[in-house]
């Protein structure tokens, strides 16, 4: 029987619906020609529901990454389904994923080479409308500006390129972008990792204040539990390519069941005994 | 503005150490070019010894060096001995010809280098991008003189284009657009043999800077708000790649010009190739030296114009 969280049998349709979606990678030996398959992931099923957060949590490697792409439609699972408000995303022309891609937007772990080096940050958060073709050069600019107000960025350095700004800023522009498009669902693939504490807590709460302005559905990928604890609502546990364990986050935390699940919470807990032996 | 007064200086600088390294190491050489003279027995001693005089050879090093500089201020480079002319008109015209070969070549090279790069990246391991990589990896195992020789030969043998000097004999009889096509038919071998030398390291330099780009986070996020593929390359990915290669821009102007003197040699073409090779065999020295700083200023000038390109495509430069 596949894991799944207990207390959502008679919960409202989930915004997002993942179903047995796998990914295999075709790889070649150095010097052969023999080709072979390295599973990414397996059959993972997910829900996303409006207002929530469902965190992804797991070790380097064990696929969370290549998941998120994967929901993204950066890249094609190869089984599986992925539904977005009813409409099956894997099955829609070109055309029509064009159009649905607004409705699902990424944040990538590492601000400053998610930015284009280029484009000042007026330009970066109007990039998205403009590839949606969405309103006049000056409607975009304007709902450019408002964005950068909106997520704690002063308008008046709308012509700033990116290396102008700090690591903070930097996440908070990327954040912006991905809210141009009015987005439900928002992938935010370790987007909190290269920051510092106290950049964590301030893009924290802007998250949670925009959740609940926008009504957001988070998928946060992290391998910091401790952050996790502090923002989701449900938490989804990947080892070696599958979810093994998916409970809401105090059920989790309070009783873990996984082997897997019971390893990274011991490694928090042993962080924060140091810390504490540490501090006193 | 700051950045290239000191890039100006700098490049001074180097004009001038590359001119006492080159007249230091005429002087290391044995004899002169009157020195064979002397085996003439028409020839006397004294007349060799004023011949020495009239030209300054008998005087120091530093006194001729400093000689020569002042002349430069005054685009005097000194006089040819073999052609009984001043250097600097001599190397005026050849310098026009080398440019119009490296400049062609160069254009050339890169105008197949950047569709060529772009495409092995998208096609990343698939059999064009190997078959690419080993035309490319094959290319640069071939030495130039080699290529140059079987390029000769090829010409030699089919016909299909002229194997010697800029224009036909009959050049002045013929109008101003046949004129043109005959240069350019001339042309052709020289300057396809230079970008056929330059063009397998601008390939895999562009190919490995698309390459990186492509994999950025912020090329991700363009196709994740639903981008045309075409334009994430030519708008998203081809600006930023473009740094390093501006860059290796400036260093081909390097890998050009060497790779130009041989080929100007093999294929007949009147640039200041022939007259050096000609000029170090006669220790014509003015001409020798004159060639050296030409072909100086060429590589400083085509850095400096590569380090402009950058300042204009980088905007991090313009804030630093």
């Amino acid at each position: 029987m596949k894991p799944g969280p207990k207390f959502d049998a008679n919960r409202i349709e989930p915004l997002l619906r993942v179903t047995g979606l796998s990914k295999q990678y075709v790889q070649r030996r150095t010097f052969s020609r023999t080709e072979f398959d390295v599973s990414a992931f397996q059959d993972v099923d997910l829900a996303l529901f409006r207002g929530k957060t469902l965190a992804l949590v797991g070790e380097s490697g064990a696929g969370k990454s290549s998941l998120a792409r994967c929901i993204a439609l950066l890249e094609r699972p190869n089984s599986g389904r992925i539904e977005l408000e009813g409409a099956d995303l894997l099955a829609l022309d070109r055309k029509a994923l064009f159009l649905f891609r607004r409705r699902m937007q990424m944040i990538f772990q590492d601000p400053a080479s998610a930015l284009n080096p280029g484009l000042s940050a007026c330009e970066i958060i109007a990039e998205p409308l403009a590839i949606q073709r969405e309103g006049t050069k000056l409607q975009r600019r304007e709902r450019a500006l408002q964005l950068m107000e909106q997520v704690g960025l002063d308008a008046k350095w709308e012509r700033k390129l990116p290396f102008e700004f700090s690591g903070g800023q930097r996440q908070r522009l990327v954040i912006a972008r991905a809210l141009a498009l009015k987005p439900n669902v928002l992938i935010l693939d370790e987007a909190l990792s290269n920051l510092d504490a106290p950049n964590q807590s301030l893009i924290l709460e802007l998250l949670a204040e925009l959740q609940v302005s926008h009504s957001l559905a988070y998928l946060y990928i992290s391998h910091d539990l401790s952050l996790v604890s502090r923002f989701a609502d449900e938490v989804a546990v990947m080892y070696q390519g599958k979810i093994v364990e998916h409970k809401e986050t105090r059920g989790l935390f309070a009783a873990p069941e996984h082997f897997h699940t019971r390893e990274l919470l011991a490694t928090v807990h042993s962080v924060e005994s140091i810390l504490m032996e540490r501090s006193a | 503005m700051k950045y290239f007064a000191r890039r100006l200086v700098h490049s001074t600088l180097l004009l001038l150490a590359v001119s006492i390294f080159s007249f230091g190491i005429l002087q290391l050489a044995p004899g002169d070019f009157f020195a064979p003279m002397g085996l003439n027995p028409q020839i006397s001693s004294r007349t060799i010894a004023a011949l020495r005089s009239q030209y300054g050879l008998d005087r120091s090093l530093p006194v001729r060096y400093a000689h020569w500089l002042r002349g430069v201020l005054k685009a005097d480079l000194g006089p040819s001995f073999a052609y009984n002319s001043p250097v600097a008109p001599l190397l005026a015209v050849r310098a026009r010809n080398t440019l119009l070969l490296t400049g062609t070549a160069m254009s050339l090279a890169w105008l197949i280098a950047i569709p060529l790069g772009m495409w092995s990246a998208v096609h990343r391991g698939k059999w064009a991008d190997r078959a690419a990589g080993v035309v490319t990896s094959g290319l640069v195992t071939v030495p130039d003189l080699v290529l140059f020789l079987v390029l000769l030969l090829v010409a030699v043998r089919t016909g299909w284009f002229p194997t010697g000097g800029m224009v036909s004999a009959a050049f002045s009889d013929l109008n101003v657009w046949n004129k043109v096509k005959d240069v350019a038919e001339h042309l052709f071998l020289p300057a396809l043999g230079l970008a056929i030398a330059t063009l397998p390291p601008l390939v895999r330099h562009v190919r490995s800077a698309m390459i990186e780009v492509l994999e950025a986070p912020f090329i991700r996020a363009a196709r994740a708000h639903g981008i045309a593929e075409r334009r994430v390359l030519f708008r998203y990915a081809l600006p930023v790649a473009a740094n390093p290669l501006i860059s290796l821009f400036g260093l081909s102007v390097a890998t050009m010009l060497s790779a130009s003197l041989l080929v100007e040699v093999i294929l007949s073409w009147p640039g200041i190739g022939p007259l050096l090779v000609d000029a170090i065999l006669a220790k014509d020295v003015y001409v020798v030296i004159g060639t050296v700083m030409l072909s100086s200023v060429f590589l400083v000038a085509g850095n400096l114009f590569a380090d402009l390109l950058l300042f204009a495509a980088d905007p991090r430069m313009r804030t630093e």
